[in-house]
């Protein structure tokens, strides 16, 4: 006998994500789930945000790793509140986990929480946190075709990084394909060419951030 | 490499469904995973395998359907999957693009005894 279910797989996670960004919303916390490959700069860019916003909105930060603390030690030496999950294998974040993690930040002392996903280009994107935006880093060493190979983190993104652009010179990346591409996937994506390590393009990125909290 | 996260739902919505039509048995799970999801259909399986031990799901087998990416554009509402580098809309060559399949992750049904 056949019986019909037509349910979503990843119903049970979106109903925590729902009441994550619940408690966000009670709390007044912009949250933001940052995805990358490893290496992309997710962290620095975590911390020319904190940086950036000093004096301008309170930031808390949730890093999520397979393993180890060093990024939320990096993190904490920027005198932010910071939650390390460490998933012991599970290549993404969910909604589970972060519900957890909000448990252990001051909310009522946070304006914007930057949610730096696990290392990983393919997986994050699958799961709800409970976040109001997503985005997603590039860096011009990965190569210009990874908006192809990755549809599913590009066609969810808010705002594509594209970081490391003081390496231009040396590696092989067309910046006009891959901006094409990402408007022609998704038109509704902001795209920031910047370099963590420079500065350049940082203040940009910054006035969009600060623009979304309004 | 999220299939075990997936197949953990998988099976909770599988038990729930048949233990409230009151089966004794699961012979066949029929999921819809979209393309851009990413999901490997033998993954499933073989997390489904390890997870559905001890249960009335224990050797199902879980069909995979899987759904091609397809975009409309929105400026002439050509709809196409798009290949390889290609997202210009073949008509009208614009890059305006809605994503309309492709994205579906659910469990169809199930076939119980």
């Amino acid at each position: 006998m056949e019986v019909k279910i037509l349910k979503d797989i990843l119903g049970a996670n979106d109903q925590m994500a729902h009441g994550n960004r619940q408690l966000l919303e009670d709390n007044g916390v912009f949250a933001m789930n940052i995805m990358a490959s490893p290496g992309a700069g997710k962290t620095s860019l975590v911390l020319a945000t904190i940086q950036g916003l000093r004096g301008k909105a309170r930031v808390g930060v949730i890093e999520g790793d397979i393993s180890s603390s060093l990024d939320a030690e990096r993190i904490a030496e920027e005198s932010v509140p910071v939650v390390q999950i460490n998933t012991g294998g599970a290549c993404h974040l969910d909604a589970s986990m972060i519900r957890g993690a909000l448990g252990s930040l001051p909310l009522a002392d946070v304006d914007v929480l930057l949610v730096e996903n696990v290392g990983n280009l393919v997986c994050p994107a699958e799961f709800n946190i409970g976040e109001h935006r997503r985005i997603v880093v590039a860096s011009t060493p990965e190569g210009d075709d990874k908006p192809h190979k990755y549809p599913a983190a590009f066609l969810g993104a808010d705002a594509v990084v594209l970081n490391k652009t003081d390496l231009l010179p040396h590696v092989r990346f067309d910046t006009a394909a891959f901006t094409a591409t990402v408007n022609a996937m998704n038109r509704d994506a902001a795209i920031f060419p910047l370099s963590c390590e420079t500065g350049e393009g940082i203040d940009a990125w910054l006035s969009w951030l600060l623009a979304q909290l309004r | 490499m999220h299939e075990k996260a997936i197949t953990e739902s998988v099976l909770s919505l599988v038990l729930d469904h048949a233990r409230e039509a009151g089966a004794s048995k699961v012979a066949r799970v029929n999921v819809t995973a979209g393309e851009v999801t990413g999901v490997v259909a033998e993954y499933v399986q073989f997390y489904f395998d390890f997870l559905s031990k001890g249960t009335i799901a224990e050797g199902a087998t879980v069909a995979v359907t899987s759904v091609p990416i397809e975009v409309r554009c929105q400026d002439c509402l050509r709809q196409f999957q798009p290949e390889r580098r290609q997202w210009d809309c073949p008509d009208c060559g614009r890059r305006n693009l809605d994503v309309v399949a492709g994205r579906e992750l659910f469990v169809e049904s199930i076939e119980v005894d």
